[in-house]
């Protein structure tokens, strides 16, 4: 693995370097601390012992940054802080928090380092450490990449502790009583002869004093919630319709608008006629805005009927208009001067492969829209004093960025107000519908507006999963693999969005290949190279990123070439798996499926282990050929994130993930005609429904080192072990997604 | 027009046409009832019309009007959940939640007609719900242990 250290890491610290200005200077600055967001706001006797607990004479406040998008981390927040502050979470408040650098998102150090997830080498760890302050020192506050837990295990727990700890010397000085002799349990302060004081009554005590500073964690072998079963915080509210999303919100005086932009996404709207539009029952006012126009009204149907009633002339889009054109661009990648980096080059391909049969792989994955069943939409409320906006988002302190700039004000004067989101997918990372609903409310001031998008604009203005495209040549001797070239070319979706969040991303896109390029095998002679595609069509991180194509591509070609080398999937990969912790999920999920039983006719059975955000997961796909077309019956699942937070959680996120990615290489992807996306609803881009839904059986181990976010690394693998069972079942090999267009399913 | 919702008799000020959804939501503040696609292809805006489930998105309010419509709000209370809420929240069901409303009107209006339901019958009335979560196993075993319940009771 020379070459990759060599030239991955060379790229890297120069775009680092770029990033930082310096080494020196980040480092100096990034061990200051942020500011506490919430002593600007404490009132007398209210303590906030850090940014995360809040503490008055009425109740307990637990802030809880990271943005909830379905995947339960509200609950798996609450449940950290109130591990060590020995409270239960309902007798907490618990609130999303102001937008503040105060909650940056270490874990995001992590992705994008060229180093395998379980290199704990020095270079690495330092590498990890130099971005890791690159993050804390912009303070990107933002959930993504699986980075929840990670980012705050510890320091949640720790905030609890210190919380704790602070109201303990609190007591201490009011009683008299020794801290050491003090308890805590349920949002009280336990004394020796059995009294007990809440913490709220504690308040104005704590705030008289500083912090406590050092403070153990407790052994994880003490702990009461985190590890065991719970129930999901927001799950009562949720099942009874209680639950409000960003769509919900409701205000004094509001109105209701929706908006068409163009689209052929980032192209000009040459004019529009509202002639009849602006006659219809409820129109208020029709606004144009930037590429488009928008319609308020006293209702959102009312808006939505008016905005699809203007008669619009869209511009040309500045992308091909048509579907081959795309993968004309992406085909004609695999030059020189479009490499992006030389990810991995273990031993000596080129020799071995000039003196072997050449076996050629070519992969194809399909642009794919995010889709997420809450429709994008934001409330937003202009007044002389600033913007308030409202709405499910995954980067705070960007939205206020964002709107910023529309509104022609400073970002301290956005006030973000987030919302629970009915899903993301990554959907929520983007802002244009934020900064559509801005240009309409800034004609209003005075009166919020919520926008909502129809279903159909939200598909058109998806900007979707990258397409991508692998070009693999490998040899086979003795029922091994010998050597393999795996290139992938993908347009850089790290530069797609970056670009409208007015970044420049120096140095090569880790998620062209992320999740091939580290594949966890010694494969004698392997190489692994990215090509950037020029951007095509605006894309966007979709669920595993880069993983969703790269992952599939390496074990879709890694399977193609076990078979036909004419080894077993399941023995081969174990041959080569170069690392325990990945290989005891490999062995975990052959015992679970019974690797090796003869399933019987018309049954097939696929494997694929793909590492994403850390995670090795692998996934056995049992399928049966019917009369009615193939039908997914069983899917084992492993994966290994350390520590699992919450089993049931867990659980229902690893099934979600294999569900999300089942769903999507079957049935969807996203085609451009004349430059506007083909699919406009869920019945051209369905996903999977109940009916097609296999068992799914999933295990979580917890031998890996670091803790892991589970919400993607359950995706990269699917594709490839359902591609793998159809082969087994069928001789037949599927190289592109959906793979409905070559095989029926049920 | 006058729209029986809930129980309570409403008097609302619309088109013929607008849709049941949008009246429910913008006009009566009923937000239980989700808008997921507008096409009959999701299944978020699921309510019952005289205990019958349908996809509120494609009835127009005048063909609503003289009708009992319940949406998730009047499934049940929250002293009393009905017996598929009380299912949800065993299982934790949900994950983002936003199609939940409308899967739980379903399963509701599956179990009066078919207490003891298989799992190819759930798995066809459940179709016209997505989930793009994919909360597919939970919802299975919810509506089973639902259909306990209710047995029960």
């Amino acid at each position: 693995m020379g070459r990759l250290k060599t030239i991955g890491r060379r790229s890297f610290l120069i775009g680092s370097a770029t990033i930082l200005g310096g080494v020196a200077f980040g480092t100096f600055m990034a061990a200051r601390p942020h500011e506490n967001p919430l002593t600007a706001g404490l009132g007398d006797g209210e303590a906030a012992f850090n940014p995360y607990v809040k503490l008055t004479s009425s109740k307990i406040t637990l802030i809880v940054p990271h943005a909830d998008i379905g995947q339960g981390v509200q609950s798996a927040q609450a449940a950290l802080i109130a591990e060590e502050l020995d409270i239960e979470v309902e007798q907490a408040t618990l609130s999303f928090g102001e937008p503040s650098a105060a909650y940056y998102n270490t874990a995001f150090a992590d992705e994008g380092v060229p180093f395998m997830s379980f290199d704990d080498g020095s270079v690495a760890e330092t590498m990890r450490d130099v971005v890791g302050a690159v993050v804390k020192l912009i303070g990107i506050q933002a959930t993504g990449g699986s980075t929840s837990m990670p980012d705050q295990y510890e320091k949640l727990r720790m905030a609890g502790a210190v919380a704790r700890e602070t109201i303990k010397a609190a007591a201490s000085q009011r009683t008299g009583v020794p801290v050491d002799q003090l308890k805590t349990a349920n949002g009280a302060v336990e004394l020796p002869d059995g009294t007990t004081i809440a913490y709220t009554d504690l308040a104005a005590d704590a705030a008289r004093i500083a912090p406590v500073a050092h403070v153990a964690l407790r052994d994880p072998s003490t702990w009461t919630k985190v590890g065991k079963p719970m129930m999901r915080t927001d799950i009562p509210a949720k099942s009874t319709g209680a639950q409000a999303f960003g769509i919900d919100i409701e205000l004094d005086g509001m109105v209701h608008a929706s908006v068409r932009v163009n689209p052929r996404k980032g192209a000009e709207m040459i004019g529009f006629d509202a002639t009849v539009a602006k006659s219809m029952r409820g129109v208020k006012a029709i606004v144009p805005i930037k590429n488009g126009v928008g319609v308020v009204a006293d209702n959102t149907w009312r808006a939505i009927q008016a905005v699809n009633a203007i008669d619009v002339d869209w511009g040309p889009a500045p992308y091909p208009a048509e579907m081959d054109g795309h993968w004309a661009e992406v085909a004609a990648s695999f030059i020189d001067e479009r490499l992006d980096d030389e990810w991995r080059a273990d031993g000596d391909v080129d020799a071995i492969l000039s003196t072997s049969e050449v076996i050629d792989i070519e992969n194809r994955a399909p642009y794919v829209a995010h889709q997420p069943l809450e429709p994008l939409n934001a409330t937003v409320l202009v007044t002389a004093g600033g913007v308030e906006v409202w709405t499910g988002h995954q980067m705070p302190r960007f939205v206020q960025q964002q709107v910023a700039r529309v509104a022609r004000v400073e970002a301290e004067q956005v006030t973000f107000h987030n919302q629970f989101s009915g899903g993301s997918f990554g959907h929520r990372l983007e802002f244009e519908h934020i900064k559509q609903a801005t240009e309409v409310a800034m004609t209003m001031p005075g009166t919020p507006v919520k926008m909502t998008y129809s279903r159909e604009e939200d598909f058109l203005q998806d900007f979707p999963r990258q397409i991508a495209m692998s070009r693999a040549k490998g040899a086979v001797a003795n029922g091994q693999i010998i050597a393999l070239s795996l290139d992938i070319a993908a347009p850089s979706v790290v530069a797609s969005q970056g670009g409208r969040m007015g970044q420049t991303m120096p140095g090569p896109d880790a998620q062209i290949v992320a999740g091939a390029w580290n594949m966890p095998y010694d494969i004698p002679n392997l190489r692994v190279r990215g090509y950037r595609v020029p951007e095509l069509g605006p894309i966007s991180s979709w669920r595993s990123v880069g993983a969703s194509h790269a992952g599939f591509f390496a074990e879709n070609t890694l399977d193609e070439l076990i078979r036909r080398a004419g080894a077993d999937p399941m023995e081969e990969r174990l041959r080569l798996v170069n690392h325990p912790v990945h290989r005891a999920v490999l062995e975990t999920v052959a015992e679970m499926a019974n690797w090796g039983v003869d399933l019987g006719p018309n049954r097939g059975r696929g494997l694929a282990l793909v590492e994403s955000f850390g995670v090795p997961t692998a996934e056995v796909v049992d399928i049966s050929i019917t009369n009615n077309g193939i039908k997914i019956d069983k899917v084992y699942v492993v994966a290994d994130v350390g520590k699992i937070i919450d089993p049931i959680n867990f659980e229902n996120q690893v099934q979600g993930g294999v569900v999300w990615a089942l769903g999507h290489a079957i049935n969807s992807e996203i085609t451009y005609a004349d430059g506007m996306a083909e699919q406009t609803n869920y019945h051209a881009a369905e996903g999977m429904r109940i009916f097609q839904t296999p068992e799914i059986i999933v295990r979580g181990l917890e031998n890996a080192e670091k803790i892991r976010g589970v919400g993607e690394p359950p995706v990269p693998p699917a594709a490839a072990a359902l591609a793998s069972a159809i082969f087994d079942a069928t001789g037949k090999r599927l190289r592109e997604m959906p793979f409905n267009k070559f095989v029926d399913f049920v | 027009m006058k729209l029986l919702v809930n129980g309570d008799e409403r008097e609302v000020d619309v088109e013929d046409d607008m849709p049941l959804l949008w009246v429910l939501r913008d006009e009566l503040g009923l937000k239980g009832t989700k808008y997921g696609c507008g096409i009959a292809q999701c299944g978020a805006c699921t309510v019952h019309m005289d205990g019958v489930a349908v996809r509120s998105c494609q009835v127009a309010a005048a063909t609503a009007e003289g009708t009992d419509v319940v949406t998730i709000e009047g499934l049940g209370m929250p002293e009393a959940l009905h017996a598929v809420q009380d299912a949800w929240i065993e299982h934790q069901v949900a994950q983002c939640g936003y199609c939940q409303s409308g899967q739980i009107m379903q399963a509701a209006a599956l179990l009066e007609m078919h207490p003891e339901p298989s799992d190819d019958v759930i798995d066809i009335v459940m179709s016209g719900n997505l989930c793009r979560c994919g909360t597919y196993p939970r919802i299975r075993a919810a509506v089973k242990t639902a259909a306990t319940k209710l047995q029960e009771t």
